[in-house]
């Protein structure tokens, strides 16, 4: 007998949903003012309004254009902004449908009824703000301040991480961090004294050498990252792509490294080791500015090609050919080090090889390797100093992840437990712009600790699967009708963008800033919110930079001067941020802090008999589960399918397009079938399944259902010591050609 | 227009920029991807896409077969259908050779103008405008000195179906 939950997945059902705007489940939405013979509009004949993009981090600059009905007709990119160059990636030029997408939420919801009852009715803001605000009186008073966890994504978290500080807890964490990118701050950390921000600073487009490590560029559309590698393509630069699958990067590479999964630690070795003993490295550099030569020298001395050959599958001659082909372009040359690296859980490891090899080939801070990147000094509106939690995300990460610089979501996810029996209990979610059933593997865990939260909230724009275990739901404005704050982010020239609403919000949707001040006030925090709207706020620090809110809305983008050089000065003995003063080639912070020094490379585990390795990935026109229902990208890419080698195949009598299921090595099963794509362009060993499709939420009428979602079958993680990161990359999968669910 | 498929990475962006430049119904679309694998694993496989369109003949059978004239040339080589005077007969669907045209939901013949509307101001198609990976070339033929004139003197490249003499106007850089 199944036990009956505190919290399930939302369902769509009339008594659930009490009074709530359900759409009709029109699946071929057409915007209201679609009408027949339509004439395209001349832009001279539309008004701009200066937007950044939010379908996914990259965050570009463009402009929403509004007919004279004060219709959004369409989104383009700003020519001035760096970010986009002008040109937008499907998901942005799509970014409308997130506007008008009939599945929204309108309304403020509250559950009703006992707890585990799926009815939610419509309320006030008002009534939304009390609830809550009674609910986090109460968990205070009983726990802590402290024990309010925030989960946060995207450009509206800021406004709660603010909120969230003012109230006195900083237990916040972001999926962003520990199932993303920490691992790579922390690789370039301890070895330049600094880690890459976003977008990275790789200077690709003037790159003789890009090499990608499992980097699907093209296939993750990394905005600029894509312009730049087709303009890389256009100077004639060599390509290396090093990943079990042939992906898209691959398809447009001089050599492609179809590498076994999780041996790439012995392929860099083996490179460093190419790079050293034929005397290929950039001496001078070396010798100028880094610290622990001989000890690498001596470290990677038995790692041969010969040697990594046999780990990684790939030929000998070749590991050699294609460093040699780095020498040859160094310092031009741009290791590119990924985006989401939570891969093995040696993850730290692999990325410090990366930048010990990018210090090899000396091309950190120089053209064509990586550039220095600077962004504006933009003051902070002035407010009153935060009061002191008694306890913070450092105090639960920082003895078990040294080297952890946020928070680690499945930290606070251990901390939400009911088993968890320190002093350091979280018992109160609340959720911004982030849907962890999709986002954190281990879906059982996140499921566990949310039904022993005493008070769940989610501010979301739809009603994503999340949604269905808050007791309040706060229905957000689109980016495309709200303000937040500017977009200062480091580039080649430091640069704002303005983002401003173009529209006002649909329904009872709200901006991010607006929900977490009228929170604040409500929690008596008024003296962090001396102002009243934002634009004061953007207008006040837009003046400290010589600029105003009124020359932004015309420009969107404005450039400010560099103070900092571009590459590393010659003839000047440039300091690093490192314990030496030095790249550290030997890491004194990892050694200090008992991990290894430099990178070791360690077996992992292979599939068993009748199971294929579980990789994961992007298709271009989506950002994660984000996007899979809005309206224009679901037409692009409505499911997503199972990446199928033809011998595996043939050995499973599989076909194109049949359904199946995936059950992995600890019995987790997909909810719903997945299609069988048979390809050429993945190894034997390995099944590829694109994220962020297999929605459960019947309320996204276009996802709900469509695909298989990689979340649920990644139950197991391997943990990296070193920052907490969930390595992700682990799990296996054998397919089922019969509904399991049926039995 | 020229489609540069050593960088294409079929991303999709010029359907979407299509679809909302010009109010394209849902389930329809006047451009699209093709993936075109070949090869085997690992050693001789290859992968380049194909963002396709209406090919704009210069000898358009589309047109030769209309029976209303809806289906025409303009100066400048852009094959266009009149909405008003298209019948629905769907003679010029049977007749295109790329499947570049479908039945608009309104009773008419719909496909690629080559943003006639923008070209005529002097602006990129939207396809051509929004592309990130700057993979779609658009211009002037007749005009020695455009940039796709230059790139289809300097560079590889096929055309689809050129057996049924339709002279296409869409090239695809190799």
């Amino acid at each position: 007998m199944k036990e009956i939950t505190r919290r399930d997945f939302i369902k769509l059902s009339s008594a659930g949903l009490v009074g709530a705007a359900i759409a009709s489940p029109v699946l071929n939405f057409v915007p209201g003012f679609l009408k027949q013979d339509y004439t395209p509009p001349l832009e001279s004949e539309l008004t701009k309004t200066p937007t950044v993009c939010d379908v996914c981090f990259w965050k570009c600059a463009g402009w929403v254009w509004k007919d004279k009905k004060g219709n959004i007709v369409k989104v383009t990119g700003n020519h001035l902004d760096p970010h986009s160059n002008g040109h937008l990636c499907p998901r942005g030029t799509g970014g409308l449908g997130y506007y008008y997408d009939p599945d929204r939420l309108k309304k403020p919801l509250i559950r009703v009824g006992k707890p585990g009852s799926q009815k939610f009715k419509e309320a006030t803001w008002d009534e939304a703000f009390d609830y809550i605000v009674e609910k986090m009186k109460d968990i205070e008073s009983k726990y802590g301040r402290e024990s309010m966890a925030l989960f946060l994504h995207g450009t509206t978290g800021p406004h709660f991480e603010y909120l969230w500080e003012a109230w006195g807890s900083q237990t916040y964490a972001e999926p962003a961090i520990a199932q993303c990118l920490v691992t790579r701050e922390v690789g370039f950390i301890a070895t330049y004294g600094q880690g890459l921000s976003s977008p990275e600073p790789t200077d690709t487009r003037n790159t003789k050498c890009l090499v990608l490590i499992g980097n699907h560029i093209g296939e993750n559309m990394h905005n600029g990252h894509v312009q730049e590698m087709s303009a890389a393509i256009d100077r004639g630069a060599t390509i290396i792509t090093v990943d079990p699958r042939f992906s898209t990067a691959a398809a447009h590479s001089t050599y492609w490294l179809p590498i076994k999964p999780g041996t790439d630690i012995a392929l860099l070795l083996a490179w460093m080791h190419v790079l050293i003993y034929e005397d290929l490295y950039d001496k001078d550099y070396v010798q100028k500015y880094t610290y622990g030569f001989d000890l690498l020298k001596q470290h990677v001395k038995n790692f041969t090609p010969e040697w990594a050959a046999k780990i990684t599958t790939l030929d000998a001659g070749m590991i050699r050919k294609t460093a040699r082909e780095m020498a040859k372009a160094a310092p031009s040359v741009l290791i590119h080090p990924g985006r989401h690296t939570a891969w093995y859980g040696d993850d730290t490891q692999r990325e410090r090889a990366m930048a010990i090899l990018v210090a090899l080939l000396g091309s950190w801070g120089r053209r064509g390797g990586y550039y220095f990147s600077e962004k504006v000094e933009l003051p902070k509106y002035p407010h009153p100093p935060f009061p002191e939690p008694r306890w913070s995300w450092k105090t639960i990460t920082k003895d078990k992840f040294k080297y952890a610089i946020s928070g680690v979501t499945n930290v606070l996810v251990d901390h939400s437990l009911p088993e968890y029996d320190g002093p350091y209990k979280i018992k109160g979610w609340f959720l911004v712009a982030t849907n962890p059933l999709q986002s954190l593997p281990q879906q059982e865990k996140t499921i566990r600790a949310l039904q022993n939260q005493e008070l769940v909230v989610v501010v979301d724009i739809l009603p994503t699967e999340i949604t269905g275990y808050a007791d309040v739901i706060l229905p957000e404005a689109s980016y495309l009708e709200r303000y937040d704050f500017i977009r200062n982010s480091r580039h080649r020239q430091p640069n704002l963008a303005l983002r401003m609403p173009a529209v006002d919000p649909k329904g009872d949707s709200k901006p991010g800033w607006w929900i977490a001040r009228e929170l604040g006030i409500r929690l008596g925090l008024e003296k962090y919110y001396p102002w009243k709207t934002i634009e004061e706020v953007l207008d006040w620090q837009l003046r400290q930079v010589g600029t105003s809110l009124e020359e932004m809305k015309q420009v969107g983008v404005k450039y400010f001067d560099r103070k900092t050089p571009l590459y590393l000065p010659e003839g000047i003995d440039w300091p690093f941020n490192t314990n030496t003063g030095k790249i550290e080639l030997y890491s004194t912070d990892l050694a200090a802090m008992g991990y290894d020094p430099m990178p070791v490379y360690k077996k992992h585990d292979d599939p068993p008999a009748g199971y294929y390795r579980l990789i994961y990935g992007r298709v271009p026109m989506h950002t994660f589960g984000r996007t899979v229902n809005n309206p224009y990208l679901n037409e692009l890419r409505s499911e997503n399918h199972l990446w199928v080698n033809p011998t595996v195949a043939k050995i499973l009598g599989l076909e194109n397009g049949q359904e199946v299921w995936l059950e992995n090595q600890d019995g987790k099963v997909s909810t719903f079938p997945v299609k069988v794509r048979i390809t050429e362009r993945i190894r034997p060993d390995s099944v590829f399944l694109p994220h962020g499709f297999g929605n459960k939420s019947k309320l996204l009428h276009r996802a709900y259902g469509r695909g298989a979602l990689d979340t649920e079958l990644i139950s197991k993680v391997n943990v990296d010591p070193i920052t907490g990161s969930t390595g992700m990359r682990v799990n296996f999968v054998k397919i089922l050609t019969t509904n399991p669910h049926n039995s | 227009m020229a489609v540069d498929t050593k960088k294409c990475v079929g991303c999709g962006d010029c359907v979407v920029a299509c679809q909302t430049e010009n109010n394209v119904p849902f389930g329809y679309a006047r451009d699209w991807i093709v993936e075109i694998a070949t090869g085997r694993y690992p050693d001789t496989i290859k992968v380049h896409f194909e963002s396709r369109r209406c090919h704009h003949c210069d000898d358009a059978p589309c047109v030769r077969v209309c029976p209303t004239g809806a289906s025409h040339i303009v100066e400048g080589g852009i094959v266009l259908v009149t909405h008003e005077e298209c019948i629905g007969c769907g003679a010029c669907i049977e007749a295109c050779p790329y499947e570049a045209r479908y039945f608009h939901p309104d009773g008419y013949v719909d496909k690629c103008t080559f943003c006639v509307h923008r070209v005529s101001n002097g602006q990129d198609p939207a396809c051509v405008s929004v592309c990130p990976t700057y993979c779609l070339i658009f211009g002037d033929l007749d005009d020695p000195e455009s940039p796709i004139s230059k790139v289809l003197k300097e560079r590889d490249y096929y055309t689809l179906a050129p057996d049924a003499g339709t002279k296409p106007q869409l090239y695809f850089l190799k």
